[in-house]
């Protein structure tokens, strides 16, 4: 076919663009590093990757939602619910009034717990959306506040502190969570690139993957060609609600208190990394590497520019004009690749 | 016609894309007053120069005289401003505002500034009566029917005192009726000195209306002559550059065992208007049936049936003496039926994945090893399936977008086969591809229902049911109303059975 040689470089130059969250992390580490001394030190890349750790295992869950076509405003909600949830269990355990008792959960089971009350509310925005066919943004909009608010009904609106846990409850150990390491890296690293990799295969290996794929690119299609859409849909935000979970879990953890205003415009910045990584927020073209790098992305920049000294309020401008430029990008990108598709029909 | 003045003239106009030269120093010629077809297979370079010649994107080589003057259409804008308007495949409305708002969008008719509905819709009114089809202007475009629809597009062309005209597949989703309003209206454009490109693959259809003829292949033009000098035989043979073969005669065997039973279908559209009257049908293994009829027969409503897209029909579907009735779209699929769409951008792909990942996508299960999809088995089985259908593909992992029409539609019937069903059912497999694509499909076709495979084949076109079909079955809104073996079909009462309700409709005569 006459077009090979185009072909060759459609799809070089279609690598070069979707690597350009990867490009741009690079140049943004090099910049920094030869800017500040104090950039690539242990410590400094420590705490950097602590805080992308954070974003970037809400991004993943977000990734595959957004791939789907939909949108997860919850996040931060979920995981401020499921921190408190898991504070209030190792803090004051489980209150049966009618028995007069207090029952103190085992450190795993509070973890479980935690998870499934973030599997929940994604559940209800998966049944929403699929089911009911409420629009993505609004169904996890209203969440967003359930949550919020019921996060504040559990504690009250207070703090619950010391969440070290009593050997004779049988729930100590939850702060390792945040703090522990192991193999000298912390543990919050090895829970994101745990959640990475996962997502990776998930979305790249399995039959799964691919149909969430088909449902963000083409709905009808994917229902034509017998995808469960309604399944796929409820999956992902099910998905997506257990990263909030254990991203609620990680924070708890580190500052060993669970606070109800934890995880307020976290949602933003995972969309902004699964943006900055490529995928489009139509659904259907994307993947996890690209939301990992971008997560990078912005806790490298935010480092850098705490480092270089530059102030606070500049670092919210300068992000947002990352993002938009992310999109610029994505645009461009897309009327490239349609030109050369174009091109290469024949 | 060679006397009347040119209006518009592209002169060796090239355009060189990434790695593709789509046109290749083009010379075209436009008269006052006369249809100009322009004819060629799917990616020979027929859009590209009507979006050329409309100011969409601006060629890389060569100029464009309008009354013989250089000029340089920079946009879509420019070109309107100069009299050019195109009409595209995919009409440009929207659907949320009304057929005056439509036809006004961009020189809204305003008093002080304030929006002037009332003589908006007075001149729309002007407009559609010429086009002997008063749709009332206040009526939002989303609701009417496809056909309508294309009228407004044209009034709205009209209103801006049109002079270069450019159709592009404009009868594709009109029928028989609106055709001949559609040549109507383009006769008295003609009339009025008006200059028409008009693209089209129904080659009898161009034919009847065209003045000229211009043929493009591989980016070049390959012939020009006027329309009453040649037929449909010689422009195959420019477009595809061999010579062509009388069709086929059908080979029919003897059908095998039942395979599908269609029992008193019936469906109703939300309005509670029947959709489908009480349709029965047999399909044996190894057995071609074609559902014939026009646009709004209720051909697609049945395939989406079967496909169980309309939980709420009432009636009965059995495949093998199984009851499929109660499943949904996947279980059938796994049970051994499959759907090729009508409208492949809508319902047939996903645009976003790549060539591979669209054939794969029904029938995943069988790439899974211990959960995991495999690559491999992935490849070879869509390497296998690209082969048997003639897929040309710059490669399996290349964007679906990269393909042309036939190709994709092969890629759509790549991912049935997949799922290696014994019923395929396949909704207007043709539309939109060009007439060597069409042929191969045509093949693929009689090729697996003398493997054994029943399949189902709705489509408007005569010609599609003569080239494929072993028995026919004509509808005509929502009924069955004829059913004939495929030698015994003659074309008139084929298109009598097709028409045969609509006489029925009360306050008609």
């Amino acid at each position: 076919m006459s077009a090979a040689p185009g072909g060759v470089r459609v799809l070089l130059g279609s690598y070069l663009f979707r690597l350009r969250a990867l490009i741009v992390l690079v140049a943004l580490a090099v910049a920094f590093a030869a800017l500040s001394p104090a950039f690539l030190t242990t410590g400094n890349l420590t705490i950097l990757v602590k805080h992308v750790a954070i974003n970037a295992i809400l991004a993943v869950g977000m990734t595959f939602v957004i791939l789907s076509g939909g949108i997860d405003l919850s996040v931060g909600s979920v995981a401020g619910l499921a921190g408190i949830v898991a504070g209030g269990l190792i803090h004051s355990g489980l209150v049966l009034r009618s028995f007069g008792v207090v029952v103190y959960l085992h450190t795993w089971l509070v973890i479980l717990v935690a998870l499934a009350a973030g599997a929940l509310v994604g559940g209800v925005n998966g049944g929403l959306i699929a089911a009911l066919r409420v629009p993505p943004f609004i169904a996890t909009l209203g969440t967003l506040y359930i949550a919020r608010g019921a996060a504040l009904l559990i504690s009250g609106g207070g703090t619950f502190p010391n969440l070290t846990g009593e050997p004779a409850l049988g729930n100590t150990g939850f702060l390792s969570l945040g703090s522990g390491t192991v193999l000298g890296l912390p543990v919050p690293i090895w829970l994101m690139l745990a959640f990475a990799a996962a997502g990776v295969f998930v979305a790249h290996r399995t039959p799964f993957g691919r149909r969430v794929y088909a449902v963000g690119g083409n709905e009808r299609a994917a229902e034509l060609s017998g995808v469960r859409v309604p399944w796929i849909q409820f999956a992902v935000y099910v998905i997506s609600g257990v990263c909030a979970a254990t991203v609620g879990l990680i924070i708890a953890a580190q500052l060993a208190a669970a606070h109800p205003a934890t995880g307020e415009t976290f949602e933003l910045n995972a969309i902004a990394a699964v943006v900055l990584g490529g995928t489009s927020l139509m659904g259907g073209r994307g993947s996890v590497g690209g939301t990992i790098a971008g997560a990078f992305v912005i806790g490298v920049l935010a480092d850098g520019l705490i480092l270089m000294g530059v102030s606070e309020f500049w670092q919210i401008v300068i992000k947002g004009l990352v993002i938009v430029l992310a999109v610029v990008l994505d645009q461009m990108q897309q009327r490239y690749m349609r030109r050369a598709a174009a091109a290469s029909r024949s | 016609m060679s006397d009347r003045e040119i209006v518009l003239q592209a002169r060796a106009v090239s355009m060189q894309y990434p790695g593709t030269l789509a046109l290749d120093r083009v010379d075209f010629t436009l008269r006052r007053g006369t249809v100009a077809a322009l004819i060629g297979e799917n990616g020979a370079g027929k859009s590209t120069l009507v979006k050329i010649l409309a100011g969409i994107v601006q060629p890389t080589g060569g100029a464009l005289l309008l009354n013989g003057e250089e000029v340089a259409l920079r946009s879509v804008r420019d070109a309107d401003a100069r009299g050019i308007e195109i009409i595209h495949q995919e009409l440009n409305l929207c659907p949320n505002l009304s057929v005056a708002e439509n036809i006004f969008l961009g020189r809204e008719l305003t008093v002080g500034g304030v929006l002037d509905v009332k003589r908006q819709e007075e001149r729309a009114r002007e407009l559609l009566a010429r086009l002997e089809h008063p749709i009332d202007p206040a009526t939002p475009v989303g609701g009417l029917p496809l056909g309508q629809q294309q009228i407004v597009e044209i009034a709205k062309a009209l209103a801006r005192d049109v002079r270069v005209l450019m159709m592009d597949e404009p009868t594709s989703a009109l029928s028989a009726a609106e055709i001949a309003v559609l040549f109507r209206i383009i006769g008295d454009l003609k009339a009025r000195g008006v200059a028409i490109v008009y693209i089209s693959h129904r080659l009898e259809e161009l034919l009847g209306i065209a003045d000229t003829v211009s043929v493009l292949r591989d980016g070049r033009m390959v012939a020009e002559a006027a329309a009453d000098t040649v037929d449909t035989r010689w422009i195959v043979e420019r477009m595809t550059g061999r010579a062509s073969g009388a069709p086929e005669a059908l080979e029919h065997r003897a059908p095998g065992r039942e395979l599908l039973r269609v029992e008193g279908l019936s469906l109703k559209s939300e309005s509670g208007r029947p959709l489908l009257s009480d349709v029965s049908l047999r399909l044996r293994a190894g057995e071609v049936m074609g559902i014939y009829g026009l646009m709004g027969a209720g051909r697609t409503e049945l395939l989406e049936c079967l496909m169980g897209l309309h939980p709420e029909m009432a009636g009965s579907i059995f495949l093998d003496s199984k009851n499929l009735s109660a499943m949904g779209t996947s279980r059938r699929i796994a049970h051994g039926l499959a759907m090729a769409p009508e409208d492949r951008q809508v319902s047939g792909l996903v645009r976003s994945l790549s060539v591979l990942a669209n054939m794969t996508v029904s029938s995943l299960d069988r790439f899974t090893r211990g959960g995991w999809l495999s690559p491999a088995a992935e490849e070879a089985a869509a390497a296998k399936a690209a082969n048997e259908l003639r897929i040309k593909a710059p490669g399996l992992r290349h964007s679906i977008e990269s393909l042309s029409g036939g190709n994709q539609q092969k890629v759509v019937i790549a991912k049935c086969l997949l799922t290696e069903p014994r019923v395929l059912l396949l909704d207007e497999p043709t539309r939109g591809v060009d007439v060597g694509a069409k042929r191969e499909i045509h093949a693929i076709v009689r090729r697996l229902a003398a493997a054994g495979m029943g399949i189902v084949l709705a489509t408007s076109e005569l010609e599609e049911v003569r080239a494929t079909a072993d028995r026919v079955v004509v509808m005509s809104r929502g009924r069955v109303t004829a059913e004939f073996a495929a030698s015994e079909a003659a074309d008139d009462a084929l298109a009598l059975a097709a028409s045969a309700a609509l006489e029925e409709r009360p306050g008609r005569a």
